[in-house]
């Protein structure tokens, strides 16, 4: 069980992480305090293992920089849930095992304690509400259970060279 | 049903018939990273067990970003980057070679069918000469030249018809500006853009090139122009050895959306700060006052690029008031210049060139903008900062009204010079 953390639409990568603490440090476990800062100052450090980045539209757009949902995971963040995603973030968060669910948000309100269960399904333990998420389509959802992309195609071709 | 160029060749390379929407594994022809990218590639790469590069040959790096380097951690970087390519034998294209869109489609490493992954995000380019090209992050370029496989999800399709006959004194980055103000900077998330119509089957791989580049500043995936003469005409002389596969959509092939365009009454473009979907066309702009342009990038660095300002330019000077710099895309393009006389040309106008590469572009070095300056460019992005200042303005416009606003010293429609 986590808390919702709630956002609006457009959230960039830049909102995520700021370009600025990017110039001292890249690694993500000393940039997770920075978490959406210049939004919603001190965020980073109120945020609990297990928790959730809850958004509206196009979330993660602007600079395709891997690490925006390096960060998100170096916070502990169980899951973010979006209306909708940009590509580059939706990719590079696949890639690195980050789970990124489609789901209406509208209906998520903010520090509501959130629950996922196996089949994706998002049970409000606040309001005692479920809310459907869109499921994934096989291979994403087979990445996903690897733990990323790179575990997946360790397993898979376990060969590197032919 | 039929099937778009963006499902045949991301059909072709995942083994079987697919449509818009399915997600699939499929094999890449080409990889490319540069020096922005590679250093987080590499930093990905150590998360591989047992890492290789599996095919050199289709492995391409390319410093084009800080070319020369404007400090030492930016040198010890490229040096970096040079041990890994000695390392695992990937081609190299070193500083003063010239940009990455530039040198893969001018070296044939991308031709018609191809599928290619580049970990910058004008990737897109390459998709004017008939291919299949995108951007990707550092895992996915860490991955690919791993296992040369990588996931896709197909993307839908929009049909973009260009109809008409560009008017004198236009090219195709007016076209390309236009299209990117008509759909907006997210118009086209995460689809694939193909192009048809009239204006296109007469406008040549050049401006191909430009237009496919400046897709991406639409949220597209790939930029997708059909083969034709054009295509041919440009090809012929890279003698490219072994086989490419020219792809033609299908007659009943399914678009999410279909625009059609009209260029024939069409004005010169401007992009005004600090959106590149902020276009205007030139007779909205009055009196905009220049402290420097820029004359170069993957968007309109090239040798008809360089040509069209020198023309004109030719014994006029740049006005004063205005710091001109100019980064040919290539050395080739250099050579070129040189053997037609436009760097000359340019030179006697009082252009600054600086050696092959992105240049200003992305604010790392060869002419930074002063504070509260405007800048008029010829690149692809005008974001707050972009040329390293976020106290300057930048508007972005075709290469014709570059050098006839340098004259003048302000923004200016180039048709008045070509009368």
């Amino acid at each position: 069980m986590g808390v919702a953390h709630t956002f609006g639409d457009d959230i960039n990568t830049d909102y995520i992480i700021a370009s600025s603490r990017k110039r001292d440090t890249v690694d993500p476990k000393k940039l997770a305090r920075y978490l959406m800062e210049d939004i919603r100052p001190g965020f980073g450090l109120q945020v609990k293992k297990g928790d959730f980045l809850v958004a509206g539209r196009n979330f993660g757009c602007g600079s395709a920089m891997e690490i925006a949902p390096l960060v998100v995971m170096a916070a502990g963040i169980r899951a973010v849930i979006a209306k909708s995603y940009a590509r580059s973030f939706y990719r590079n968060a696949i890639n690195l095992g980050l789970l990124v669910l489609e789901a209406d948000t509208d209906l998520i309100d903010e520090g509501n304690l959130l629950e996922i269960d196996h089949s994706g399904l998002i049970h409000d333990v606040t309001k005692g509400e479920r809310i459907q998420t869109r499921p994934f389509p096989p291979l994403i959802k087979d990445i996903l259970d690897a733990g990323g992309i790179i575990p997946y195609m360790e397993r898979k071709y376990p060969r590197s060279s032919p | 049903m039929g099937k778009t160029i963006a499902e045949k060749i991301l059909g072709h390379h995942a083994g079987g018939e697919v449509k818009a929407g399915d997600f699939l594994l499929a094999k890449v022809d080409l990889m490319m990273g540069n020096d922005g990218s590679l250093p987080l590639v590499f930093e990905a790469s150590r998360r591989i067990r047992e890492f290789g590069v599996r095919s050199p040959e289709k492995t391409i790096m390319v410093l084009d970003h800080y070319c020369p380097s404007p400090s030492k951690e930016v040198s010890r970087l490229q040096e970096e980057i040079r041990d890994f390519a000695r390392e695992y034998d990937c081609l190299l294209y070193d500083c003063g070679e010239g940009i990455c869109h530039r040198l893969l489609p001018e070296n044939g490493h991308v031709l018609p069918g191809m599928l290619v992954v580049g970990a910058d995000s004008h990737t897109v380019t390459y998709g004017a000469l008939n291919l299949f090209a995108t951007g990707v992050g550092s895992t996915d370029l860490a991955v690919a030249m791993n296992w040369e496989m990588l996931w896709f999800r197909v993307p839908e399709t929009i049909r973009l018809q260009i109809e008409g006959k560009l008017p004198r004194g236009l090219c195709g980055k007016d076209v390309a500006l236009y299209i990117v103000g008509s759909l907006g900077s997210s118009g086209a998330a995460s689809r694939a853009i193909e192009f048809s119509g009239r204006a296109i089957d007469e406008m040549d791989v050049e401006g191909r090139l430009t237009l496919c580049n400046m897709m991406v500043e639409t949220g597209a995936e790939a930029a997708l122009m059909p083969f034709d003469g054009m295509t041919e005409r440009w090809l012929k002389p890279l003698k490219i050895q072994g086989d490419h596969e020219p792809v033609k959509a299908d007659d009943d092939a399914h678009y999410e959306r279909e625009i059609a365009y009209d260029i024939s009454g069409l004005e010169p473009q401007i992009a005004f700060p600090h959106e590149v979907d902020n276009v205007q066309p030139i007779s909205s702009t009055r009196g905009v006052r220049i402290d420097m342009a820029f004359l170069g990038t993957c968007t309109n660095g090239g040798p008809e690029d360089l040509r069209i300002a020198a023309r004109i330019l030719k014994k006029r000077r740049v006005h004063p008031g205005v710091r001109f710099i100019v980064s040919p895309a290539s050395r080739k393009v250099v050579e070129e210049a040189l053997a037609d006389g436009s760097y000359q040309t340019l030179i006697e106008s009082g252009a600054m060139v600086n050696p092959p590469g992105c240049g200003p572009c992305v604010g790392a070095h060869g002419g930074i903008p002063a504070d509260h300056t405007n800048v008029l460019s010829t690149a692809n992005r005008n974001f707050l900062g972009r040329m390293g200042n976020r106290e300057a303005n930048i508007y972005l416009c075709s290469p014709a009204t570059l050098a006839a606003s340098v004259v003048r010293g302000e923004i200016t429609d180039p048709r008045e010079f070509l009368a």
